[in-house]
């Protein structure tokens, strides 16, 4: 029997957190080919605890998570990183005492290095600022600065579903213009995309779909422009 | 006060044998730069190292010297494999765990020598031992010679395979940023395994190039292992550069110490210098803040 595909990414009854803490009470979410998927919910709410169990930085309680439709709940960060799902992570967490360039060949150590070359000058062309810093650690960069190297460094691993979390947080409004703008580009380009984000609005302005996690659960989902318009949603996360 | 000329020797000769310090203190530090402790078995783990390189010699006649690329080799690989099979998964993840594992190592290392080697001063005989050239009034021995020019040699080829190699800079972004290292596919237990086993092969490279000149007992680690914290500390915790030229400084003080205190007391200067250090830059010559 062929395994069932309705998406790249299929998180079904899932539990997780931290020693005997639960955080994650049974979430399920979806993110199909070419989506952007939001994932909202306030600070603390669990979404960096999703990322970072789908990632397999750590072991979930329980559930499954399926990418490209093979179950990879528990699987080591290598051989998910080497399927093709990097995670983008909140803080950005470059290598503040190599290079800029240095910080992006690495982000093809496990996947796309025979494309190094070709994906470098990508990156760079995407990133021209980068480009300027080729060659100065990245510690020096400007928080925005290092948030496009840590959204290089993803690229660099050619991936087929990149989660990018909190990829605003910290950045001027100009700057939050131009990551969305950034993050529309990319998906243009066919990237599946789960985009875990405090900024409402701009997030259900670019994405497909929505989810809300609220106290380990999914508290709402649905089309990101219908979300945009219910009531609960606004009353809680835009106070009108 | 002292001529000059022998100022000069003093300095020369301390230079040289600040290469073996050097290597010895290049692997403490790249350990501690990796994994974030002290590795404590690193004395233990050299006295070892000397003796593979003394039975080489004794029963299959291999000159200490030839035996480089196979003692380090082999350091490697016990190295990595300490670390894979023992300190890497007793720890689980903890750096105190990790310290405490290599102190461990250390004891049974230290116990295991005195039981299967004894207690007697073991020296490997080489024809070249006493050879030495004379420049001016400074009296160079050749097998010194030998372990400066190989003690920069392998510090150069350590340099550039941390500077160029996807896994030189992979030790380097985990030794900074472990879980963005995750998240980029490295398998950050296998980096810290393979910077164990470098750190050991620096002292296996060490010991080929101590034995001609020196002995060895079981106690033969520890002189050295504080030597090489000292420069540690010097230089800078987790310091490549700080490493390699607090190693140098601390070959020549123990060289003037000696020529002006007299030979036993060489080694106070060393003691000196770690008590300033630790009093007026505690995060040493080139050591980052944190
Ligand atoms: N490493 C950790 N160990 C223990 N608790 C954690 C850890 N990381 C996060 N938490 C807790 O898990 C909860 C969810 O955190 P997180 O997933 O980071 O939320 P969000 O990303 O939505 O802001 C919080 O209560 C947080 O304190
Ligand atoms: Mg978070």
């Amino acid at each position: 029997m062929a395994p069932q595909r309705c998406c790249v990414l299929e998180v079904g009854s899932l539990r997780a957190g931290y020693g005997a803490i639960e955080i994650l009470r049974g979430v399920d979410l979806t993110v199909g080919a070419g989506e952007i998927v939001a994932l909202l919910g306030s600070n603390g709410a669990g979404k960096s605890t999703l990322n970072n169990n789908i990632s397999g930085l750590y072991r979930p309680f329980g559930g499954t998570i399926r990418f490209d439709g093979t179950d990879i709940a528990g699987v080591a960060s290598t051989r998910i990183v080497e399927a093709g799902l990097i995670q983008v992570p909140e803080g950005r967490r470059v290598f503040p005492n190599l290079s800029v360039r240095d910080n992006l060949e690495l982000g093809s150590y496990r996947r796309g290095k025979p494309k190094r070359a070709q994906n470098l000058e990508r990156v760079a062309t995407l990133f021209p600022r980068l480009r300027e810093r080729w060659m100065q650690p990245a510690g020096t960069l400007s928080g925005g600065e290092q948030q496009m190297l840590a959204i290089g460094r993803g690229l660099m691993g050619e991936p087929r579903l990149l989660i990018l979390d909190e990829p605003s947080l910290g950045l001027s409004p100009l700057l939050v213009e131009e990551m969305f703008t950034l993050i529309g580009r990319l998906n243009t380009d066919g990237l599946a995309l789960l985009l875990v984000e405090q900024n409402v609005v701009q997030s259900l302005a670019i994405a497909h779909r929505a989810y809300v996690l609220e106290n380990g659960r999914i508290a709402l989902s649905g089309k990101a422009s219908e979300l945009a318009q219910n009531p609960e949603l606004r009353k809680s996360y835009l106070g009108h | 006060m002292f001529d000059p000329q022998i100022l000069i020797a003093g300095v020369l000769n301390g230079l040289l044998a600040g290469g073996i310090y050097v290597l010895v203190a290049v692997g403490l530090t790249l350990i501690y730069g990796v994994l974030h402790i002290i590795n404590f078995a690193h004395g233990s783990l050299l006295m070892l190292a000397m003796y593979a390189v003394f039975f080489l010699w004794r029963l299959s006649g291999i000159d200490p010297y030839l035996a480089l690329p196979i003692v380090v080799a082999g350091s490697f690989v016990f190295g990595y494999l300490l670390y894979r099979g023992l300190i890497g998964r007793l720890s689980h993840g903890r750096d105190e765990n990790i310290l405490l594992l290599t102190l461990g190592v250390s004891i049974v290392i230290d116990n295991a020598a005195l039981l299967f080697f004894g207690g007697d001063t073991q020296t490997v005989e080489v024809p070249y031992a006493g050879d030495a050239i004379e420049i001016g009034a400074a009296f160079l021995p050749i097998p010194k010679l030998i372990s400066f020019g190989a003690a920069l040699l392998i510090c150069l080829v350590l340099g550039l395979f941390m500077a160029r190699t996807d896994t030189g800079k992979a030790i380097r972004a985990v030794a900074r940023e472990r879980q963005g290292a995750r998240l980029a596919g490295i398998d950050v237990e296998k980096i810290f395994a393979i910077s164990y086993g470098i750190g050991i092969a620096c002292l296996g490279a060490a010991a080929c190039l101590l034995m001609p000149t020196f002995y060895v007992t079981p106690q033969s680690g520890y002189a050295f292992v504080l030597v090489a914290f000292t420069t540690v500390v010097l230089g800078g915790m987790g310091s490549f550069v700080g490493a390699a030229i607090g190693g140098f400084l601390i070959g020549v003080t123990e060289s003037l110490g000696g020529l002006l205190l007299g030979e036993q007391l060489g080694q106070i200067g060393i003691s000196l210098i770690f008590i300033l250090i630790l009093l007026f830059k505690p995060t040493g010559l080139f050591g980052s803040k944190a």
